[in-house]
């Protein structure tokens, strides 16, 4: 078709006008769906890290200047664990995850919301029972030395993954000092040791593939 | 030209990896695994065949000097309908798939197939054309991340076979490159055979 002014100019407006209108209404139509898949996606998370629970309360607790989501579990009325928010600065970006602790402090479980770590090597953090989350289950975070063996610590990284196993015991430190803050109001010691893993990720970024 | 010919095309003669190299960018991204690679292929095939049919109705009423511009505008819709409805249906494909999906838009094959097929042909020839393209775009995604995993992870489809030892260079991105390459040679091979 031969083009003038005016006829690009309606043609153009009806196009977007229809577009749109159709995207809105997608957009609409799925909007209900997608936070529904949202929230089972979180409720089984919590159903993975905590103990049998029958009511969740939510709140934010600051832990060095960043906001916490806490999600704190009773059964008949008694408090029985929290599930917290964290992330981690992996190899591949953030990474999302729900660590849950009993009313003890003991891990429970932990669960991967969202990664983009390498196939095969620190994506094995999203499995169930992976090494990693299995060193940590029914343990107290206080009681250990929460880094990798290979930076002095106590903790088996993944092989092959040392830069998302550290990321993954930062994330786990993180919801721990906020599961500290929500039930003592203090903040644990030593979490600065986040920075030094930091600095020493950048001198070792190639080792991801040892 | 037969209607069969026009669907078995785009798996041989015009594949839009192996020949026409076209999309480049999700074939090499997203063929970690052969099911990542199947599910960007059928995401794509989706995109095209809508937007070819849907180009071919409106290819009368669009003044030729904006058709580009139109045709990104209905491409780009398709792509945001596919991409909420994934994330509604099938959140766990959508996961997987992420950043890729909104980058359908400027696979070049789904643009190309506008200009090139679906702008001057009837509406059926151009939904059998984004058939046969995105099929050939499916298959050889789907190839290249099977080899891939079962090269770099030793498993098929999710299936492990092997756990130790496998050279995981196959499931970062030179591994794509290789077997890219590798694969472009067997297929040129093979089609100038049958010439």
């Amino acid at each position: 078709m031969k083009s003038s002014f005016k006829n690009m100019t309606i043609v153009m407006f009806c196009i977007t006008l229809i577009c749109s209108a159709a995207v809105g209404g997608v957009y609409l139509l799925t909007k209900e769906r997608i936070e529904q898949a949202a929230t089972i996606k979180f409720q089984k998370a919590l159903s993975v890290v905590l103990p049998a629970f029958d009511t969740v309360s939510q709140e934010s607790v600051d832990v060095n200047g960043e906001m916490i989501t806490i999600n704190t579990a009773t059964l008949e009325g008694r408090t029985v664990g929290y599930a917290v928010s964290s992330n981690a600065g992996g190899f591949g970006g953030t990474i999302d995850m729900v660590v849950g602790f009993d009313a003890d402090g003991k891990v429970v479980g932990v669960n991967i919301l969202k990664h983009s770590e390498t196939p095969g090597l620190g994506s094995l953090i999203a499995n169930e029972g992976n090494i990693l989350v299995n060193q940590f289950v029914g343990k107290n975070p206080a009681e250990m030395t929460l880094k990798v063996r290979k930076d002095g610590g106590s903790i088996d990284a993944l092989t092959g993954a040392t830069i998302t196993s550290r990321a993954y015991i930062n994330g786990i430190e993180k919801a721990f000092n906020a599961y500290l803050r929500k039930t003592t109001g203090a903040t644990a010691e030593g979490y600065t040791g986040a920075t030094t893993v930091n600095a020493t990720d950048k001198a070792e970024k190639g080792e991801e593939n040892e | 030209m037969s209607k069969l010919s026009l669907i078995t095309k785009g798996i041989l003669k015009e594949n839009p990896t192996f020949v026409l190299l076209l999309g480049m960018c999700p074939t090499l991204g997203t063929t970690t695994s052969a099911i990542n690679g199947m599910s960007m292929g059928v995401a794509t095939m989706a995109v095209l065949i809508l937007s070819n049919m849907t180009i071919s109705m409106i290819k009368n009423l669009i003044p030729d000097k904006v058709r580009i511009p139109a045709f990104i505008v209905v491409i780009a819709s398709f792509v945001t309908v596919v991409e909420l409805l994934m994330q509604a249906y099938l959140p766990a494909l959508y996961e997987t798939l992420g950043v890729f999906i909104p980058l359908i838009v400027v696979n070049c094959i789904i643009l190309g197939r506008a200009e090139a097929f679906a702008s001057k042909n009837s509406i059926g020839d151009s939904a059998l054309d984004g058939i046969g393209i995105g099929l050939g775009f499916t298959l050889s995604l789907t190839t290249i991340g099977a080899i891939r995993e079962i090269l770099g992870n030793g498993s098929i489809f999710g299936w492990q076979f092997a756990s130790e030892g496998m050279p995981m260079i196959f499931i970062f991105a030179p591994g794509a490159f290789i077997v890219l390459g590798y694969l472009l040679v067997l297929f040129n091979k093979v089609t100038a055979k049958n010439k």
